[in-house]
């Protein structure tokens, strides 16, 4: 791939995240109130801080919220802390640094969502390939409205299901967490460690995978039923194909190509309901930190999410971006 | 060289149109299981409202706490006393409204912005589509709390203030199909002769390109409901929606909050859940069958 | 040419009918021809006649709603005849292409966007004959490109990047892979503009005169029937109303069809597509009673409207199905032609 593409692509990607991150920074200030304030001070009445400790807090808030410098002064500073990598202090478990419980809490979210996101894509756009395939069974093309009804059911809600009847009721899986408490003092490297967490990831997986399989199906069979009728593929019948190398090379191959782009555009909903479900199961993602995050009024925190988050979402859709020429011809490496 | 003809075989009798109409309809159930679905949910709440005062037993200290379903509470009561058949009606209708409002304000502006983009192009175009790029990078739960968390008290919050945080991204799908419309739209010969002809924009815009997309506008329409409905959702789980109010998720949320599953009470979590699930899918199989209904494409499949 | 040669193949009483939500229609109402090696017959009709179904059934590729009632369609291969349309699916499969082969208008989408040109002659040589090994797939491939007078590296190439003219000379380069006894191209040049046209109509003739094969050319241009055929089958209603040389048929057509045809080509040149007739062809839900074709015949008759008109062959193999000309065999034309003869270039 061309560098000077490669190169184009990434300073839109970061051109991208710069605006987002701008429209971030403005939000609160839209408002001729500001909560952050006032919350703040309400925080500062009710728990014992430090005046030390609340001084430090009361100088990082300044920076990221406080509305007693110039505007243009205060995105200064808030973009060039930024820059440095600096996302301030928890609130909540102070001293504890935002960057910190982020980077603790990413990996079981990144891991969470990569397995399932794949699985999703990978089962949906199966069963929508075979649901418009002419000759699928006719149980199968029946699937689809099914999982139309499921996938408009958000994994919140199918996850409450299944916490109740296959966790509490029939005690098959536990309710909640990533690893059992009592075994485990933290994470280790270790087989029985990872099966543990493996058994825990199983429902929210579940409810991720079950909600979002419709959706990779019905695209994929809509885009499937018009490329069974191109010509490419009756040609193909015309020549005597076998049907499988038909299926494969010529109806999916070609009828995938729009998943691919409709991937990359569905991360920010992902990331949505990843967030959703890990709190529900009080699995230790970004999704928990959130929920806490809000609970406490920890907005440092919940400014950090949103950049990290931010910053993934733009990285999986170029990431896509840059792959997608490979798997169609017709796209160059020539425009960003 | 010898060829046979026979006299045509007699054609089997023409179909009538009400069997055409259920043949069309068993080919595309979606439309109207949904629709029935809808006109159920719509019932309940409607005739529940006029039967049960839900303007006080749908509120705490309405009941004793936590009562299982039975002949007094048919569904239970929650943890603060509030009558769940009472919550029900009121929280179905309370959501559907929430949906509604935001649907609305998604669609209009949607369609102006998806309008203005694909007919105009150029730079504003381009504006439009950096916009919704930006936009698409931040997670739209991320967003929505943000939103609901740094602008809006969080103890002042009323269906109104949802259904204002809840549209803020419902505009974006109608606007990203409006735009691939307007476009497909605009090269099609009878808007080129429409211009010929000294029509304004305007006029083109209300009379040839608006009625062709009518369909797609109403499934766009039930799409933004069912994602404003969601988006709410997913913010009243967090905690930042409506504490006063009994919408479907608040209620959702109180139940989590105070570990309903653990403690044994099911129906304190199972009616709420089963309610959304009811909206969601009525919404999703109107959505689909309008869909199906309006693009030739997928019409195809069978 | 004579049919007297035993028929590669020999098309008896095909019926296609589609079973749609508005009743039954019946898109090939019983079509019988003859087809000798080497020939080319033209197949021209209006669009919605029949004669892409007639084609479809012919690869049995005809899917539901649609559904191949009766009829048969006997190849004569080095190995002996087989139907068609008796065989089971698999030996189908392997059927086309190597026995009968379809010709797509392929300037447009017949090829595999995602794959090169080179990788999908392979898929077909691969399904068909899978004992070759990469090597001589290759070169059989190569060296149907170049009997299509498309350079070597079209191999290598996507279709994308190839002109409307090359796409198609790729499909009947594809057509040719396996040496079919049959080939039906369904208006292979109609995308293509008139020089590109006529270069790849060249091509496709030349290749199947070397192979020897027959040729069904469908097409609306009945100048390009006058150039490149030998006999033509005008189709009306699913039904073939007139089967006649091309010489015969542009001098003196028998069918009032046939007829209206001619009459309505261009006339400084009789290159061109065939304007619309007076009236609109019938719906084949609501078939007219007797001929189907007398709503809109010049010259109807009181048994048109209630008899379905006899199957004549003349003495010089000619067939009509018309009133006009009797029901005994070998009757000379009663009605008189009310075309003037036209200049026919061959």
């Amino acid at each position: 791939m061309p560098l000077a593409y490669l190169l184009r692509r990434v300073a839109f990607m970061i051109f991208v995240v710069w605006s987002a991150i701008t429209l971030l920074f403005f939000l609160p200030r839209l408002s001729p109130i500001n909560p952050v304030r006032e919350r703040f001070a309400e925080l500062q009445r009710s728990t014992g801080w430090a005046p030390r400790d609340l001084e430090r807090l009361v100088k990082v808030y300044e920076v990221k919220f406080g509305l007693n410098k110039p505007l243009h002064e205060q995105y200064v500073d808030y973009m060039s802390s930024l820059l440095r990598g600096d996302l301030g202090y928890s609130i909540m478990r102070y001293p504890r640094t935002v960057g910190d419980l982020i980077a603790q809490a990413l990996p079981w979210t990144i891991g969470l969502l990569s397995v399932t996101t794949l699985l999703t894509f990978g089962i949906g756009t199966g069963i929508g390939a075979l649901a418009a395939w002419p000759r699928s069974p006719q149980w199968v093309k029946g699937l689809v409205t099914p999982l139309v009804v499921l996938a408009a059911i958000p994994p919140y809600l199918l996850g409450l299901l299944l916490i109740y009847f296959i966790a509490f009721r029939a005690k098959l899986l536990p309710m909640g967490g990533a690893y059992t408490l009592g075994r485990f003092t933290g994470p280790e490297l270790s087989f029985p460690f990872l099966l543990d967490v493996a058994r825990h990831a199983i429902l929210p997986a579940l409810s991720l995978i079950l909600s979002t399989v419709g959706f990779w199906a019905l695209g994929m069979r809509g885009m499937g039923v018009t490329v069974q009728g191109e010509d490419y593929v009756t040609f193909a019948e015309h020549k005597g194909l076998s049907l499988r190398r038909i299926f494969y090379a010529y109806y999916v191959r070609n009828a995938i190509l729009p998943q691919v782009t409709a991937l990359a555009l569905a991360f920010g909903s992902i990331v949505s309901s990843g967030i959703l479900v890990e709190y529900l199961y009080g699995f230790p993602g970004l999704g928990s930190l959130l929920n806490a995050a809000i609970l406490a009024n920890d907005f440092f925190v919940i400014y950090g999410i949103g950049l990290i988050t931010i910053l993934a979402v733009a990285v999986s859709m170029m990431v896509v971006d840059l792959l997608y020429p490979l798997l169609d011809p017709r796209i160059r490496y020539t425009r960003a | 060289m010898a060829i046979a003809l026979d006299p045509q075989a007699p054609l089997i009798a023409q179909p009538s149109r009400w069997t055409l109409v259920l043949r069309y309809l068993r080919r595309n159930p979606s439309l109207p299981l949904g629709l029935v679905l809808l006109i159920f949910l719509v019932g309940f709440g409607v005739i529940g409202s006029l039967l049960i005062d839900t303007s006080t037993r749908a509120y705490p200290l309405a009941a004793p706490p936590v009562q299982p379903p039975s002949a007094e509470y048919p569904l239970g009561t929650d943890r603060d006393g509030r009558d769940l058949l009472a919550v029900m009606v009121r929280g179905v209708l309370l959501t559907g409204a929430v949906g509604l409002m935001a649907g609305t304000v998604g669609i209009v502006v949607g369609t102006t912005v998806g309008f203005v983009a694909g007919y105009f192009g150029g730079w504003v175009d381009a504006v439009i589509r950096w916009l919704t790029e930006v936009l698409m990078t931040i997670p739209p739960l991320v967003l929505q709390v943000i939103i609901a968390s740094t602008i809006v008290d969080k103890n002042k919050v009323t269906i109104f203030t949802m259904a204002g945080v809840a549209s803020v991204l419902a505009w974006m799908g109608t606007a990203r199909m409006v735009r691939a419309q307007v476009l497909s739209l605009r090269e099609r010969a009878f808007v080129n002769m429409a211009r010929l002809s000294g029509m304004s924009n305007l006029e083109i815009i209300f009379r040839e390109l608006m009625p062709n997309m009518l369909p797609y506008l109403a499934a766009s329409f039930v799409g933004a409901v069912m994602g404003a409905i969601g988006a709410s959702f997913g913010l009243e789980a967090l905690g930042l929606g409506p504490v006063r109010e009994p919408t479907i998720g608040m209620t959702i949320r109180w139940a989590v909050y105070h570990s309903a599953i653990f403690n044994q009470w099911w129906w304190w979590v199972l009616w709420p859940v089963l309610a959304l699930i009811l909206i969601f899918a009525s919404l999703a199989l109107i959505n689909r069958g309008l869909d199906e209904l309006a693009n030739p494409r997928v019409r195809r499949t069978e | 040419m004579t049919l007297q040669e035993s028929p590669v193949l020999r098309v008896r009483d095909l019926r296609v009918t589609y079973y749609t939500d508005a009743g039954r229609v019946t898109a090939v109402n019983g079509v019988s021809f003859d087809l000798a090696a080497g020939e080319r017959l033209g197949l021209v009709g209006e669009s919605g006649c029949g004669k892409s179904t007639l084609a479809l059934a012919l690869m049995r590729m005809i899917k539901p709603p649609g559904r191949i009632e009766s009829g048969s369609a006997v190849v004569r291969t080095e190995h002996g005849e087989m139907d068609l349309l008796a065989l089971d699916e698999e030996s189908m499969r392997k059927a086309r292409l190597s026995v009968i082969s379809y010709i797509p208008q392929g300037a447009m989408n017949a090829l595999n966007p995602v794959l090169r040109v080179g990788q999908q002659m392979l898929d077909a040589l691969q399904a068909h004959a899978p004992h070759l090994s990469r090597a001589e797939m290759r070169a059989r491939a190569e060296a149907a490109l170049a009997s299509v007078e498309l350079p070597k590296d079209v191999f290598d190439r996507y279709p994308h990047e190839l002109s409307g003219g090359m796409k198609q000379r790729v499909c009947i380069a594809i057509g040719i892979l396996l040496s079919p006894r049959v080939i039906i191209a369904d208006e292979p040049t109609s995308a293509l503009d008139v020089v590109v046209q006529r270069q790849v109509m060249e091509t496709l003739q030349r290749v199947q005169e070397q192979l020897g094969a027959a040729l069904i050319l469908i097409g609306h241009d009945m100048g390009l029937m006058a150039q490149v055929t030998h006999r033509v089958a005008v189709m009306y209603a699913g039904q073939f109303v007139e089967v006649s040389p091309v010489q015969a048929m542009f001098t003196q057509p028998l069918h009032p069809y046939t007829q209206a045809l001619i009459q309505s080509l261009p006339r400084l040149d009789n290159r061109g597509v065939f304007r619309s007739l007076p009236g609109v062809a019938p719906s084949l839900l609501r078939l007219p009673s007797g001929c189907v074709f007398h709503p809109r015949c010049a010259q109807v008759m009181e048994v048109c409207r209630r008899e379905p008109p006899p199957a004549v062959h003349t003495a010089d193999a000619r067939f009509v199905l018309c009133h006009l000309y009797g029901d005994d065999e070998n009757v000379a034309p009663r009605a008189t032609l009310t075309t003037s003869p036209q200049e026919v270039r061959r």
